[in-house]
């Protein structure tokens, strides 16, 4: 027999879908069907279903094979590496929960870490922008309720975020757009004709490398200054057109990704397109909100932000906190030769990073705790699988705009398996009597 | 003027920050007393003395003490950091934060800086006489109060982001520049002998930008006003005058707006 | 050891009457008793001051808002962040302290109770979670109710019993304290880039004016019976002439009285009421109305007020008044973050440096001290900063200086740059008044906690009491040579009891103690039409499911302490 999970938070992307249903057999052993999710979010919870899953730690050998070891000797090997190192990174966070980054921090201050999450080669160009000019911004239902101007900048949500139009942006009845689609205008900004710019009422197939330029435009545009007859390979008239559109709206909304905050200029186009909000408030109400793309991203910022002042990249070798992405990041931490030992968390920095990054996490003591086997866990010295958080663990965590739903647990994890905290916090125990000793 | 030489022993296998090498820390005190400063590796404490070797003794001040620092430092964070006075020489290359938040003082790196050279320098004088890396002149994250004085001249080329939120002082390359120069800038000046990219005065509030070679995209925040001569450093030329960021906000005086000004060498 | 006994220090204990005599208080078992057993451990306070912990009433310490203040201000922590160093985890941030820090620096100035003032209930784990990660201290939350839809669509109909019946459901489902109130019908009309600045302007589609929002709220708070009172924020903060608004929402408590088995006796509690006694019709011939305020508030006993001074800091601006902060940083042009939140509220951050040589700054600093000033009834007016608003909380003992110390303000009044425009705008120059101990101990201490419904439990020495208390090092017997040695004795207590565990000696953290979480759990009788209401919301505007929104589990609030209000009528 079978029982029906309702309620679910799918812990894929920073949608963070709610609505989910899950089908399990009634010993909770086995996840047998989803409802509502996206094809990604449905493959998550299916997936953890896998026969040849990895379910024990497993230490790299010299000869290149992969020998499986106890969980206890994983946190010796752990703690051991952390004690040892004068430069660690803890790095990742992004997919566990809340409660594990907790149990993280008290690791990464005890061992006197550097600590980061996946922001370091995302939206933490967004968060520099936040920093340096704030960010006027709202929950996602207030752009169900409200919003009828929707601009998608340098992102591509019908692929990277596919039930984010339907939930929030676009299709929606809501309070005060009771129309739905038919009350919205959507403009997207993308070099490539993409799905989603397929679906908008504009489409400024930008000119590559030139947001910053197209951004600045608009504003100037909003100032009724001169233009030159070409920004950004967009004419001036359209330019105005848009600028005109944004401006005719009783709620505007940018939502934007990887195609600002990565390309040249990174944090300035952020900057822009946030003073670019300001700017259009003078006239009417607008926010902007970034499409964060891991489902816990954001909380592991809340987290590190509360508990040590940062969201990101943040340094505790001295034994208080400091903070300077190009210095504290990870990617500079790892290309620089700076770290002496690596520690991966629910993220897959293997397959994010710039490889010659990825060199050094081969060449340095390393742990990878991942229940997937990745590119990250095959160059690292330590793999540590581990319950699927959100699916076999429940757990805090935070959407894209910041709102905090508490993930389930819907099925057991395998046999013997631990939780991330779990982990952690015999982890962290060790490392207490590791340090008390010295 | 005493003069104190360190010069690298003993490199470490990873990064030294070197907070400790300033004129201030070393005034007053003896070479056997420096040695005994505190110098972080990773997150060890360790002393001057096991990097560095350290001859001479520092002035009774500040200002009557010179640093010169020998040997391969670039993996050393840090060296000028908070300078009030005195001199600092980097006979080689150096790492990120050369004379970061100076007050006073002349520091020279006579090879190349990194990123964060002079953030938020308030005065004194930076020579870099080779290259100096990203966010030269820069503010800290997230302080809207940049570099407020002294002069930085960087021989050779500088990276990205110089001069962001810059409210006073001067920034001089003689060579090329990368993007983004003066962003969110309300005052101050930056010449560039040589050529710039592009994201130039982006949302500049106030503030002058002098180009003498290339700029490969004008921001359209920038419209031409005319031509002007300008004479820099004893010499004349022709610009032509843009002033700028239209997009951005501006302040009035006596009813007139006072807006940044770019000059582009014709 | 959970026996203690305080000997021989000076009490200073309003709740029963002792005003400085030397006395004893004992501790057992977490509770003060009324005598110490012969194996209590001795704590000598001789030619010292003991009082109950302090209460904070009003602060904003935890929750998106202030995590967003943290986020985005990196420049509040350069250089001043403090080591791991025994007990005490890392901390940072000199205007938005994080979470250990928060508990830290309270815990050792002897505060033992805070309330976060804001939080926006679809964000109440948020909140729970920096609760939870802040030591020591006791603390509860307030949920906003002032621009909440259901709320609004009932008492547009004056539907008392709905809006208690929602208020009392909410109140269970985020865990909260009081039905707290900003910016009413003002910051739903935000979400429209519009405000209401008077208590008459309706509310864009609602139409509803913030008067009635005020005075239904009022209604369901007594109806319910709530420890605490409407919590409230008024229209038109920081604007030159808003006195007037905020004598007209003064008044919209008039004729009602408190009900409820706490002590409570107030109707209206009044937040940092400097930023609302504004005169003058620009920042030119800005003045102060503190006078006029006071002399309402001290001739209406069913109102308390707390200040909101100005410490003369740099410090960050964060209110769920977001069209005021979106109109501040168009004054001062400095980062502004916002967030509207659907369905519920807003808020808005941004930086404000309150400079001594800024002759508005110097006004608003006099404005707040001559509101304590004129206070006749101390156990109605309480000391805050509304942190980080007018300034860190970490600045409450320099606020103690000034109240106690007129030669402190004077030396203060003398350094600005702007003197006579203090002198001339405000009346601080004429008041010579010095607060006193036991004053001090009314407003800090046992006035807002009774003004809570916490008068049973703390702020206060009496026997069956919870073992709250804080021994200063000042001497009341020997005169006060130098006023910075007030400031210094409040900056770190020689000793503080919270629950009747040591957790402060001599200014350094000896234990986390065990924290409690405060909330209010108010039973009314089944109200099916409301459930209805607050599922079709959820189905239809709310981006999250209902069973997702009510979900706190144990651990968001590790050690709860509810407090259980029997509304069933």
């Amino acid at each position: 027999m079978t029982k029906t999970v309702t309620d679910v938070i799918c812990p894929f992307c920073g949608t963070l879908c709610d609505d989910l249903e899950v089908v399990v057999s009634d010993d909770g052993k086995q996840l047998l069907e989803v409802y509502n999710a996206c094809v990604i979010g449905t493959e998550k919870f299916l997936h953890s279903q896998s026969k040849d899953r990895v379910t024990r730690p497993r230490l790299h050998q010299p000869d290149g094979t992969w020998k499986e070891i106890s969980y206890d000797d994983a946190v010796e090997y752990t703690a051991q590496m952390l004690a040892k190192a004068k430069k660690p990174l803890m790095y990742g966070w992004s997919s566990t929960n809340c409660e594990a980054q907790s149990v993280g921090n008290e690791i990464a201050e005890m061992a006197r870490a550097c600590c980061d999450n996946t922001a370091a080669v995302c939206h933490g160009t967004t968060l520099i922008a936040v920093q340096d000019i704030g960010i006027p911004s709202c929950t996602l239902g207030e752009i169900k309720n409200r919003a009828d101007r929707i601009i998608f900048w340098g992102c591509n949500p019908a692929h990277a975020h596919p039930r984010h139009m339907s939930r929030y942006s676009i299709f929606p009845r809501g309070f005060f757009t009771g129309k739905g689609q038919m009350s919205r205008k959507m403009v997207v900004v993308d070099p490539r004709v993409t799905d989603t710019a397929k679906m908008a009422d504009v489409h400024l197939q930008i000119e590559q490398g030139r947001d910053y330029e197209l951004l600045n435009a608009l504003r100037v545009a909003l100032n009724n200054e001169w233009l030159p007859d070409v920004v950004a390979g967009i004419p001036k008239e359209k330019i105005r057109e848009v600028a005109d559109m944004m401006k005719s709206g009783r709620f505007g909304i940018i939502f934007f990704g990887m195609g600002v905050t990565q390309s040249l200029s990174k944090n300035h186009n952020i900057d822009e397109a946030i003073a670019l909000t300001k700017h259009l408030n003078e006239f009417t109400k607008f926010s902007i909100m970034p499409m964060r793309g891991h489902y816990n991203v954001t909380g592991s910022g809340e987290v590190f932000a509360w508990q040590f002042g940062f969201p990101y990249s943040v340094d505790l070798t001295r034994g208080f906190a400091r903070y300077n992405p190009g210095d504290t990041s990870s990617v500079d931490l790892l290309i620089r030769g700076e770290l002496d030992a690596m520690f991966t968390i629910g993220s897959d920095p293997g397959a994010h990073f710039p490889i010659s990054a990825v060199k050094h996490i081969a060449n340095l003591p390393s742990v990878c705790i991942d229940p997937h086997l990745t590119p990250t866990s095959g160059v690292s010295k330590l793999h540590v699988p581990v319950a699927f958080n959100g699916v076999e663990t429940g757990g805090n965590c935070y959407r894209m705009d910041n709102v905090p739903i508490d993930c389930r647990k819907v099925v057991e994890p395998p046999e013997g398996m631990l939780t991330d905290e779990q982990f952690l916090i015999k982890v962290r125990d060790r490392l207490k009597q590791l340090k008390g000793a010295a | 003027m005493e003069t104190v030489t360190i010069t690298m022993k003993n490199p470490p296998a990873l990064y030294l920050e070197a907070d400790n090498v300033s004129p201030d820390a070393f005034a007053g005190k003896t070479a056997a007393q420096i040695a005994e400063l505190h110098v972080y590796e990773g997150n060890t404490t360790g002393t001057l003395g096991k990097y560095f070797d350290v001859n001479g003794n520092a002035g009774a001040t500040a200002a009557e003490t010179k640093i010169v620092v020998k040997g391969d430092v670039k993996k050393v964070k840090y060296l000028g950091f908070k300078m009030s006075a005195g001199e600092v020489v980097v006979e080689g290359s150096t790492d990120l934060y050369a004379g970061a938040w100076m007050t006073g003082g002349k520091m020279t790196v006579k090879g190349n800086a990194e990123a964060f050279a002079a953030t938020a320098m308030k005065g004194g004088e930076l020579v870099i006489e080779g290259n100096a890396g990203n966010y030269l002149g820069a503010a800290y994250r997230g302080d809207w109060r940049g570099m407020k004085g002294g002069k930085i001249l960087v021989k050779g080329n500088a990276g990205s982001d110089l001069g962001m939120y810059m409210l006073g002082g001067e920034i001089v390359v003689n060579g090329n520049v990368d993007v983004h120069v003066m962003t969110h800038a309300e005052g101050g000046r930056t010449v560039i002998k040589g050529n710039v990219n592009s994201k130039v005065g982006g949302q500049l509030v106030e503030g002058t930008i002098i180009i003498f070679g290339t700029l490969d995209v004008m921001m359209p925040g920038y419209k031409y006003v005319d031509d002007v001569e300008l004479e820099i450093d004893g010499a004349k030329a022709t610009f032509a005058h843009f002033i700028g960021d239209t997009g951005e906000r501006h302040k009035k005086k006596k009813g007139q707006v006072i807006y940044g000004n770019l000059y582009k060498k014709i | 050891m959970s026996e203690y006994v305080i000997k021989n220090g000076h009490v200073f204990d309003p709740v029963q009457g002792i005003k400085g005599d030397k006395a004893d208080v004992a501790i057992k078992d977490g509770k003060i008793v009324t005598n110490a057993g012969p194996g209590a451990k001795v704590i000598d306070a001789t030619g010292k001051t003991v009082m109950a912990g302090a209460v904070e009433i009003h602060a904003h310490i935890a929750g998106p808002k202030v995590n967003l203040g943290r986020i985005y201000r990196p420049e509040d922590k350069l250089f001043t962040c403090t080591p791991t160093r025994g007990m005490e985890r890392m901390g940072g941030g000199n205007s938005i302290p994080t979470t250990f820090k928060t508990g830290y620096e309270y815990a050792k100035m002897g505060y033992t109770t805070a309330m976060e003032a804001a939080m926006p209930p679809l964000f109440s784990r948020h909140v729970h979670e920096e609760i939870r990660d802040t030591p020591i201290i006791d603390e509860g939350a307030f949920p906003v109710f002032g621009n909440n839809w259901f709320v609004m669509e009932y008492l547009k109909n004056h539907e008392i019993e709905n809006t208690a019946a929602y208020c009392a459901w909410l109140l269970r489902a985020t865990k909260g304290y009081a039905i707290k109130v900003v910016n009413p019908g003002g910051t739903e009309a935000w979400a429209w880039g519009l405000n209401c600045l008077s208590i008459n302007d309706p509310v864009p589609y609602f139409d509803i004016t913030p008067a009635e929002i005020v005075k239904g709220l009022i209604e369901a708070n007594e109806y319910l019976g709530l420890p605490h009172s409407m919590h409230i924020h008024p229209n038109n903060l920081g604007n030159p002439g808003n006195y007037t608004t905020t004598l007209d929402t003064l008044k919209l408590a008039e004729g009602f009285q408190a009900k409820n088995k706490f002590g409570r006796e107030q109707v209206m509690h009044l937040t940092h009421t400097q930023f609302h006694s504004y005169g003058g019709t620009n920042w030119g011939d800005f003045e102060s109305k503190a006078k006029e305020v006071m002399d309402y508030v001290n001739a209406n006993k069913n109102i308390t007020v707390d200040t909101g001074n100005v410490t003369l800091d740099e410090t960050t601006t964060m209110t769920a008044d977001g069209p005021f902060e979106h109109h501040l940083t168009e004054l001062n042009h400095l980062k502004w973050a916002n967030c509207d939140v659907e369905l519920e509220t807003c808020a808005g951050i941004v930086p404000y440096i309150y400079s001594p040589s800024i002759s508005v700054c110097a006004i608003q600093w006099a404005i707040g001290l001559e509101l304590a000033l004129m206070a006749k009834d101390p156990m109605r007016c309480f000391i805050t900063t509304d942190h980080p608003n007018a300034g860190p909380f970490t600045r409450y003992p320099r606020v103690m200086k000034w109240l106690m110390s007129a030669k402190a303000r004077e030396a203060q009044i003398n350094a600005f740059k702007h003197k006579d425009k203090v002198l001339s705008q405000t009346s601080l120059g004429t008041l010579d008044r010095e607060i006193s101990l036991y004053e001090l101990a009314q407003m800090t201490r046992a006035g807002p906690a009774k003004s809570l419904g916490l008068a049973s439990i703390c702020g206060g020495l009496k026997p069956g009491m919870d073992a709250d208390i804080a021994i200063y090092n000042i001497n009341p017997d020997m005169p006060i040579a130098n006023p910075e040695d007030i400031e210094k004795a409040f900056t770190r207590a020689a000793c503080v009891f919270k629950s009747g565990v040591e957790v402060v000696r001599d200014g350094e953290i000896v234990s986390n103690g065990h924290k409690r979480t405060l909330w209010v759990n108010a039973k009314v009788k089944e109200n099916p039409q409301v459930m209805r209401d607050i599922n079709e919301k959820f189905l239809k505007y709310y981006s999250v499911t209902q069973a997702n929104y009510e979900a706190l589990g144990h651990h968001f609030v590790p050690n709860p302490y509810a407090i259980e209000v029997d509304a069933v009528q």
